[in-house]
């Protein structure tokens, strides 16, 4: 994916705000002796269309960061807002709605579900969600999958593909339901180099086609630098926020 | 993978198809655990069956008979006066139900009674040549009474016919006396009246006691034998529900001021047994299916640990908690109803099978096979509904499985 094509990707990103977090705050053990608080007031703003690399040591919150921003798991304080809409006061089923709608996952494995062939694992998110006929389902699923290389293999079974092939297919299924946000937990960090391009610049894809917000977790320098932004986490604290290019001045 | 299939349908079947090993083995113990409650409940209906219908081939369901007559001192007592009256208890004679034609006019307009008829049952002695046997004669009017007491299905010899010169005899009582159908026998009643009878029936009860007593007259004859000329000593009565006999009987005593005893009370000591062995039959069944819901609810436990990593990608993926919660319910339901059909199916065959092969000493059925379509159903409802019940707190835990420790594995 060439470098230019992406920084003017950049430009064009609307400012209507995707997420938002105003204070966000997370602590485990909360009211005993040994509570420990994870993260530390964090505020940031995902525009719609963005492309941001999230870095930062071991431990130092992003998984956390991630689970919250994807309503898997709930701020002690500090508020959420997911498409303008404030996530605190919603109930396990609403978040659960929203999350739906609105976010899609990919994982560092890419964790399909064994039991289903990959165009099924694709139709998932839709199947569960209800809200989409048989017809268009199977449609969609094969389209993400075509466009993810994966047309030939959309009856095998995940088990039976390589890791490559499988990240690819967890990319098709997040993209599934056309969220508004995907947020990838080191979708590259179990996948050789040439993999790792290919997944990567498949999410570029389905950012630039989609205008897909993108908020990528990563260890990989070489891969944080072809993003729109990198938003750094050290102990909790949101340490930087900057463009690449800048970056690497 | 149709969107007219729910995905809980679609997941609860695939999660079980992709453990197939695991879940054969479960099928298997939910499959001999039904199989074992369909050929004990079949074997108990059969024998419960045969008993009862062996019992009553030869009484009534419910039998009225007169009141039994007290003594009661004569003398009113006086203020002031210490009695001591010694009351010594009658004998009962032989006595005809007072008003019999409208008892039996009013129980024969019962629903719940299928036949009524008048009996004279009398003490009497047989008598040919030399030889005397002591017997219960029965004055019947076949017609009717042969719907209560099925005297035609036990005949070996001879027809069920009764004029009021005939008689028909069970076939210890006919070997006693040395006499077959056509043959003369006198009847003596213990008030002397005699007649001479011909034989014109052997029946065989499968009851030596009975086979050697129970003799059956016209009732016009037991009549007159008895001196009781239009009374009758006895009304035997038949219901559609044989379980309701006693209660049955209690209101008709209620009613008619007779005493009415009912089977169950008369053989209340052989009903006992059979209770008994039914209760113990229900305690294996509960023991039974209380395994095959530890073996479901084990199974399942295990698999949500197994599958706790799909049940975090799947709440990633928008799936609610009800709909985790009725995935491992499903599950648990659908391995209850697969296992009962085929445990039914075996279960059935195998009593089918043993019915076949064990037989008694001359070849014949030892008893009759009963196998009714409820068992079945009530089987795979039961199994359908242990199923659900014992993938209740596996599908809980699943269902409140924290989607982030989930992922994490």
């Amino acid at each position: 994916m060439p470098r230019t094509l992406i920084q003017c990707k950049r430009f064009v990103a609307d400012t209507t705000a995707v997420l938002r977090l105003d204070q966000v705050r997370k602590s485990y053990e909360v009211g005993r002796p040994a509570e420990v608080e994870v993260l530390h007031g964090i505020n940031l703003q995902l525009n719609r269309g963005e492309f941001v690399a999230l870095m930062g040591p071991s431990g130092s919150g992003k998984s956390t960061l991630l689970n919250i921003i994807g309503l898997l798991d709930r701020p002690t304080s500090g508020t959420l807002f997911i498409n303008g809409q404030e996530t605190d006061r919603l109930n396990d089923a609403e978040l659960t709605k929203l999350r739906s709608r609105s976010i899609g996952f990919v994982f560092q494995q890419s964790l399909l579900l064994s039991a289903f062939t990959a165009i099924e694992n694709v139709m998932m998110p839709m199947l569960v969600g209800r809200r989409f006929p048989d017809a268009a389902m199977r449609e969609r699923a094969h389209a993400l999958l075509a466009e993810m290389g994966l047309a030939d293999w959309e009856d095998n079974l995940a088990n039976n593909m390589s890791g490559g092939q499988q990240q690819r297919v967890a990319i098709a299924r997040a993209l599934a339901m056309n969220p508004s946000i995907v947020l990838a937990d080191e979708p590259t960090g179990n996948l050789d180099s040439a993999s790792a391009d290919t997944v990567f610049a498949l999410m570029r894809k389905a950012n630039i086609d989609n205008g897909t917000t993108f908020l990528i977790v990563t260890h990989n320098t070489g891969l944080a630098e072809r993003c729109d932004r990198i938003v750094e986490v050290v102990d909790g604290r949101l340490v930087l926020t900057q463009h690449p290019v800048l970056a690497r001045t | 993978m149709k969107r007219w299939t729910p995905f809980e349908w679609i997941a609860a079947i695939r999660f079980l198809r992709e453990g197939r090993t695991q879940t054969l083995f479960i099928v298997g113990g939910i499959a001999l655990g039904v199989a074992v409650i369909v050929f004990m409940s079949a074997l108990l209906a059969s024998l419960q069956t045969n008993f009862i219908k062996r019992l009553l081939a030869s009484q009534p369901h419910i039998q009225i008979i007169p009141p039994s007559e007290i003594a009661r001192p004569l003398r009113v007592g006086v203020a002031g006066v210490v009695q001591a009256p010694i009351v010594q208890k009658p004998t009962q004679r032989l006595r005809s139900i007072d008003q019999w034609q409208s008892i039996v006019l009013q129980l024969a307009r019962r629903a719940d009674i299928t036949n009524v008829t008048p009996t004279v049952s009398a003490a009497a002695l047989a008598v040919r040549g030399d030889a005397t046997r002591s017997i219960s004669m029965t004055g019947i009017d076949p017609d009717v009474y042969f719907h209560i007491v099925r005297i035609p299905d036990y005949m070996v010899l001879g027809h069920p016919t009764l004029t009021s010169e005939q008689i028909i005899i069970g076939t210890e009582l006919a070997s006693d006396l040395g006499v077959t159908v056509g043959d003369k026998l006198n009847v003596t009643a213990t008030n002397l009246m005699a007649r001479s009878l011909t034989v014109s029936g052997i029946f065989d009860l499968g009851n030596k006691g009975a086979n050697a007593r129970s003799t059956f007259v016209a009732l016009r004859t037991a009549q007159s034998l008895a001196n009781l000329s239009g009374g009758v000593t006895t009304i035997d009565i038949t219901v559609a529900d044989i379980y309701a006999a006693e209660v049955i009987a209690q209101t008709i005593a209620a009613s008619t001021r007779m005493e009415a005893d009912s089977w169950i009370k008369s053989n209340a000591q052989l009903f006992s047994a059979v209770s008994t062995q039914a209760m113990s039959f229900t305690t294996i069944e509960v023991f039974v299916g209380l395994s095959v819901a530890f073996g479901i609810a084990s199974v399942l436990s295990v698999s949500v640990i197994q599958r706790s990593q799909d049940i975090g990608i799947l709440r990633a993926m928008g799936a609610s908690q009800q709909q985790m919660l009725r995935v491992f319910l499903l599950q648990g339901g659908l391995l209850g109803v697969v296992g009962a059909i085929v445990g039914s199916a075996v279960g059935g065959g195998g009593l089918k099978m043993f019915h076949t092969l064990v037989r008694t000493a001359d070849g014949s059925e030892i008893f009759p096979l009963v196998l009714q379509p409820s068992i079945f159903v009530a089987a795979i409802a039961l199994a359908a509904v242990t199923g659900v019940t014992a993938a209740a707190l596996p599908a809980f835990n699943a269902a409140h499985l924290d989607p982030v420790q989930a992922i994490r594995g």
